[in-house]
């Protein structure tokens, strides 16, 4: 179960996708959520739809795993999907069994909005499983550079940034390894009416937060004895490389970005 | 309790860029009332098969037959308890899974889930605390106030107490100081003789497995390459080496002896003093033989 969930996992590898520099990706990203919002139609979804899956298809992540990664995000998709075709009363009227009134306009809005939804996940888990989250930090640390002279502790964040992504496949081993050593002495989450299933979650919580604390004061510890002292004067040992592939991902944003405005009703 | 793993195959992350094959086509027999030790070099499996055993993972590949009970690849499982309050596990560094707010209560955890009632839990958990070498104060402490060498005690003592038929130990004594490794040890073989428990020891000690074992299983690579009894498993030192094996010391201090100065002891020593009486043999037939 823990093993399929791919929130801040990495994928190493060699495709355009991995080559790219982070800043480049987080602009994209960025840019893209933006631009997400000019679709208003069923070409223009359609194009980003088409989009999307090409990016993954560039970044040679499998669409099956990506698909299977992404199960719990499903049902939030699909809760918005329903949300949408029984609270749209607008158009023409389509199915009519008692009280669930499906009309025209809500099912177009719901599929909408869901690869609206679908769209922005994708994307983003492409950034997060072909950027190790090292250049992420890398990244944001760059690109939030200017706020320096706001007093923003840019370097403090992105260094916040990168242990707690770094912890998030620690951490979720240790929940698998906690879970099993309190199933073996029978207690089930998993099953059970829903009072026990709470309460079997304690056994779970605990230990983890004892152990969450305990690593990060281990790795306080070692940060200073390390000599670690914040982020004044501070070198890179990796040096970020603008390349062509990297304006060329944003030059074929904005021809998306016309495209879309283009074909948009 | 028989365990028998017949042909399991198990793959972590099965069907993702993650997968890893962990064990291939291994078959091992655990006989009941014996003492197994699983041995193998670090990522040969062990903790992997060691959780087959309690279907905490179920294999991908062939079936774990445990008592009466078979757990085969891609038929689901369920209402499995009752197979793991036959066999408990006590995991490599066990004091991370306390949580409860008294060492009491942790400790009737396990048998509370089980259904044992409340007095029987707390009769228990008294008597372990004792059989453990725990101040009976510590009771009503909370387990995150104990010491590191405390804290597994109590962490065992919370699987002893659902009586398994069968225990399975994976590492037990890791990190603990060697008077602690010697104690706990110890009473788990006490235990197993006194209880009649079916014990599996996963380990890294050679010394471990050639004391307390009486069957022996040496993992290599997710296979299962070797079963046996000590005696025999202990004396093949080049077979241990192909497996990244070291023979355990008094052996090894056996052969240099005999190395030396040429003479043969009686038997393969395989705990320290088994090789002080083999030595003492060999020095009276020496002496009356002037």
């Amino acid at each position: 179960m823990m093993e399929k969930m791919i929130f801040g996992r990495f994928i190493p590898g060699n495709s355009l996708i991995h080559q790219m520099d982070p800043r480049a990706k987080i602009s994209f990203v960025f840019v893209f959520i933006a631009i997400v919002f000019i679709a208003n139609s069923a070409i223009t979804y359609g194009i980003l739809l088409g989009f999307t899956l090409l990016v993954v298809f560039l970044s040679k992540i499998r669409l099956y795993f990506l698909i299977n990664g992404l199960k719990p995000v499903f049902i939030l998709l699909i809760f918005t999907f329903l949300l949408h075709i029984f609270f749209t009363r607008e158009g023409d009227l389509l199915v009519d069994i008692g009280f669930i009134k499906i009309y025209e306009e809500g099912l177009r809005q719901g599929i909408f909005i869901s690869v609206r939804f679908l769209v922005l996940v994708f994307i983003t888990s492409i950034l997060t499983l072909t950027t190790s989250p090292i250049s992420i930090t890398d990244g944001i640390e760059v690109l939030l550079g200017p706020f320096k002279r706001v007093k923003l502790p840019v370097h403090e964040l992105a260094l916040m940034m990168s242990i707690s992504l770094r912890f998030i496949p620690t951490l979720m081993d240790e929940t698998g390894k906690i879970l099993k050593a309190q199933m073996a002495r029978g207690s089930d989450i998993g099953s059970g009416p829903v009072k026990d299933r709470i309460k079997a979650v304690v056994p779970l919580l605990i230990p983890l937060f004892v152990s969450a604390f305990k690593r990060a004061e281990d790795l306080a510890t070692a940060m200073e004895v390390r000599g670690y002292r914040g982020g004044e004067g501070r070198t890179r040992y990796r040096q970020l490389n603008w390349r062509l592939i990297d304006s060329l991902s944003l030059v074929v944003l904005v021809g998306l970005a016309g495209i879309l405005v283009y074909f948009r009703v | 309790m028989d365990i028998l793993l017949q042909e399991v195959g198990y793959s972590y992350a099965k069907d993702t860029p993650f997968e890893k094959r962990a064990l291939t086509d291994v078959s091992l027999h655990i006989p009941s009332g014996s003492y197994t030790a699983i041995i193998g070099h670090t990522g040969s499996g062990k903790s992997t098969v060691l959780q087959h055993l309690n279907a905490l993972l179920k294999p991908t590949e062939g079936s774990v037959m445990i008592g009466g009970r078979k757990i085969e690849a891609g038929v689901k499982a369920k209402n499995l308890r009752d197979v793991r309050r036959q066999v408990g596990i006590v995991f490599q560094f066990p004091e991370q899974q306390l949580f409860d707010e008294t060492v009491l209560k942790d400790i009737m955890f396990g048998p509370l889930n089980y259904g044992v009632s409340e007095e029987e839990a707390s009769r228990r958990a008294h008597e372990l605390v004792e059989q453990l070498g725990l101040p009976p104060e510590v009771l009503t402490k909370s387990p995150f106030d104990l010491s590191g060498g405390q804290m597994r005690r109590v962490a065992i003592a919370g699987v002893l107490a659902m009586e398994p038929d069968v225990l399975v130990l994976d590492e037990p004594t890791a990190g603990l100081d060697p008077r602690g490794r010697r104690e706990i040890m110890d009473l788990f073989h006490r235990l197993h003789i006194e209880k009649g428990l079916t014990t599996v020891l996963v380990t890294h000690s050679m010394e471990d497995a050639a004391r307390y074992a009486d069957n022996v299983a040496i993992m290599h690579n997710g296979r299962c390459v070797v079963t046996g009894e000590p005696v025999e498993i202990f004396s093949n030192e080049e077979q241990l080496r192909d497996y990244r094996l070291e023979p355990p010391r008094t052996i090894r201090l056996q052969q240099k002896l005999e190395d030396k100065m040429g003479i043969k002891l009686d038997s393969i020593s395989l705990t320290e003093e088994a090789l002080a009486k083999n030595i003492a043999l060999a020095l009276s037939e020496g002496r009356d033989s002037e």
